[in-house]
């Protein structure tokens, strides 16, 4: 009976959860866009609604497991195979030359995912050899690479940026003279331009005139012939088209470094705002959190630490032997720590979703946009499987044991270790690319 | 020889839609073999005879971005909409959303005086009085037809003939990759050189009873280096 109740509420969830991932793949992502099939639309949702296991914990032990191991097979399926089939075959669709033979290449094309994903594991000593080929600890550990590897990029970055864009105190100074100025300058880039083009759609049109055929040599006779006998004219023209290809260069710099100009501007009139006055404070606390995430990731690393209790429970052991409160440890931790992992995802997967849509937007085209949904949607995939492996650690014991049954036995400290690494690689590098970037930009600035 | 007038018309629409190409085909007569993204806005020459036989220069600016580009990159963006003789709108036969956006990027141009964040742009409500007293003259231009099924091509080419009664403009619908649909003598052709006289047309010969068209120019450059293109 409980199993029933079970059941049913997993459906419902289920479907809420696809009516939410709907409404944000058409509201957001595809706003622009009218060529979307249905298939990939499902493809996307299943990703979605399957990845939502945390409902679990709110059922009944004995249906969990069930529930836990259907969720993860399904997961897996369209994260191993269906997916990436999906990518290849709309990768190959838009490369015209491949039009006649589509299905072949894309078979060809998950072959060597696959080829490639099975090799991942090669180098990582993630697995007991106790397990078959084909079981799902083989898949689970491969995804649980991929997917830690992207967590730590992305929170690593994640963390860094965070603190850069909210404070205000990067904010570079500009004002509207230094707008002005380079707006100028790129119109005076586009006058050059046009004055050159005329100077040689005139050249064109006099030979065109006068009979003469003005051929680009082709092939090697061409270019023998084109050495020979050179003709006035066209020696002249070739370097005004050189010129003019500098110059279209230079004022898509312009355009770019002005409409960067504009973007600061704006960020500086709303951090005088009231919410950006909030911002800048947040800013503040996270980047003190980012800081402080560093120092304890090297800290993991370098001791080769592994913690034994997870942070609610050492937190409120910790209150109960300091201030003597009475407190039932673990009635409280369970609760605690249900709430602070829900809140962790929800905030998590939110972070994922603005990241990825400002990522869509950025790159997306009609041509790519379906390929790129597919992505994201892998991408999603794999994100949440590792997100269950690292969420293991910031759960009480009993709970540790189910996740410990239901992925089966994993080398769960070594993915600690490796998020570690990966996110203080991340982090770094991105100090350090941010400070390059904000080093260079007002030096750029004054030599106008 | 550098002396001769010169008339500056936009190409607009979504990225994606094939304006690089159409341009390419109509300035060189030749199919564009590789297009890329195009960043700012890059310039086209083309020469054409008026019915007095005088030539002109035509510029093509084609402006590169989408319509629901940031804040920053319209304001940008806006540079380049200074003193336009003539729009040419580009839109997709395949993608029905680039043709209702054509509405946003005729606003965008032609309320350039309005500043970027202005009512008439975000509400995006198309409003036909506005396109009634506009004197610049609009072109409507759909590509990639070859890939619309015989089957649907009624159906679209009805869509589209009422987008462009909607401008007030001519319409055009070819496929970029093939220069046959612009070879003179053929409808298409016609309709084009009919536009570009037109434009032509309002920019020299009418100067006279033709006071304010509808947009100031820009204050700040008042002075400065854009002289030659604004009207004496």
């Amino acid at each position: 009976m409980s199993f029933l109740i079970d059941s049913s509420i997993m459906v419902t969830s289920q479907v809420l959860f696809f009516g939410f991932g709907w409404l944000f793949f058409m509201r957001k992502l595809f706003k622009d866009y009218e060529e979307y099939q249905d298939a990939i639309l499902q493809t996307y949702q299943d990703t979605i609604l399957s990845s939502l296991i945390p409902l679990a914990y709110f059922l009944h032990c004995s249906s969990r497991y069930f529930h836990w191991k259907l969720n993860l097979c399904v997961i897996l399926l369209i994260l191993v195979f269906m997916v990436p089939f999906y990518i290849g075959y709309f990768v190959v669709s838009n490369i015209r030359l491949l039009h006649r033979q589509k299905l072949l290449f894309a078979c060809v094309l998950w072959l060597t995912f696959m080829y490639f994903f099975w090799k991942l594991g090669d180098p990582f000593p993630i697995l007991s050899p106790k397990h078959g080929i084909l079981s799902i600890e083989q898949l689970i550990s491969r995804v649980g690479v991929i997917g830690v590897t992207l967590m730590a990029l992305l929170s690593g970055f994640g963390a860094v940026n965070c603190p850069y864009t909210y404070m205000s105190y990067f904010l570079r100074n500009v004002t509207d003279a230094d707008i002005l100025a380079l707006e100028r300058r790129l119109l005076q880039t586009m006058d050059m331009i046009i004055s050159k083009k005329k100077r040689i759609a005139v050249a064109h049109r006099t030979m065109f005139q006068r009979g003469e055929v003005h051929n680009k040599p082709t092939g090697f006779w061409g270019m023998i012939k084109s050495v020979t006998t050179s003709v006035a004219g066209s020696e002249n023209l070739s370097l005004i088209q050189q010129e003019v290809d500098a110059l279209e260069e230079l004022s898509r710099q312009l355009f770019l470094e002005t409409a960067d100009l504009h973007a600061t501007k704006e960020r500086i009139e709303y951090s005088k705002t009231f919410q950006g006055k909030y911002f800048n404070f947040l800013g503040y606390f996270f980047s003190i959190y980012c800081v402080w995430k560093i120092f304890m990731a090297t800290i993991n690393i370098v001791f080769d630490r592994v913690g034994k209790t997870d942070p609610v429970t050492r937190g409120i052991e910790i209150t109960v032997n300091y201030l003597g409160i009475q407190f039932d440890v673990k009635f409280w931790s369970q609760h605690i720590s249900f709430i602070l992992v829900g809140i962790i995802i929800v905030t998590s997967i939110r972070g994922l979703l603005i990241t990825l849509t400002k990522f869509f937007y950025a790159i997306s085209s009609s041509k790519s946009s379906n390929v790129i949904v597919l992505l994201l949607a892998q991408i999603m995939g794999m994100y949440f499987v590792s997100s269950v492996l690292l969420i293991r650690m910031s759960m009480p014991l009993e709970y540790r044991t189910i996740i410990t049954e239901v992925l089966g036995e994993l080398q769960f400290n070594f993915y600690h270790r490796w998020f570690d690494v990966i996110f203080l690689v991340s982090a770094l590098s991105s100090i350090l690319f941010l400070y390059l970037a904000h080093k260079q930009a007002p030096e750029k600035h004054m030599a106008l | 020889m550098a002396a001769l007038d010169r008339v500056k018309v936009l190409v607009l629409g979504d990225s994606g839609v094939g304006k690089s190409s159409l341009v390419h085909l109509l300035c060189h007569n030749q199919v564009l073999g590789n297009p890329s993204w195009t960043v700012g806005c890059s310039i086209h020459d083309y020469k054409e005879g008026t019915p007095e036989e005088k030539t002109y220069y035509i510029e093509l600016w084609d402006v590169g971005g989408s319509v629901g580009s940031a804040t920053s990159v319209k304001s940008t963006r806006a540079v380049f909409y200074n003193s336009l003789n003539g729009i040419i709108l580009v839109h997709d036969l395949t993608n029905k959303k680039s043709s209702q956006n054509l509405y946003r990027w005729s606003l965008e141009a032609l309320n350039r005086d309005v500043a970027p964040t202005g009512v008439l742009v975000t509400n995006g409500d198309y409003d036909r009085e506005q396109f009634a007293d506009n004197q610049i003259p609009l072109l409507v231009i759909g590509t990639k037809l070859d890939q619309i099924p015989e089957t649907k091509r009624n159906e679209v080419l009805t869509r589209t003939a009422f987008l462009a009664e909607d401008f007030n403009a001519e319409e055009i619908n070819l496929d970029c990759t093939n220069p046959r649909y612009l070879a003179a003598g053929s409808s298409n052709a016609v309709k084009l050189s009919r536009f570009f006289d037109k434009v032509i047309e309002k920019r020299y010969f009418l100067r006279d009873g033709n006071q304010i068209p509808g947009f100031s120019e820009r204050k700040r450059f008042g002075g400065g280096t854009l002289k030659s293109l604004h009207y004496d």
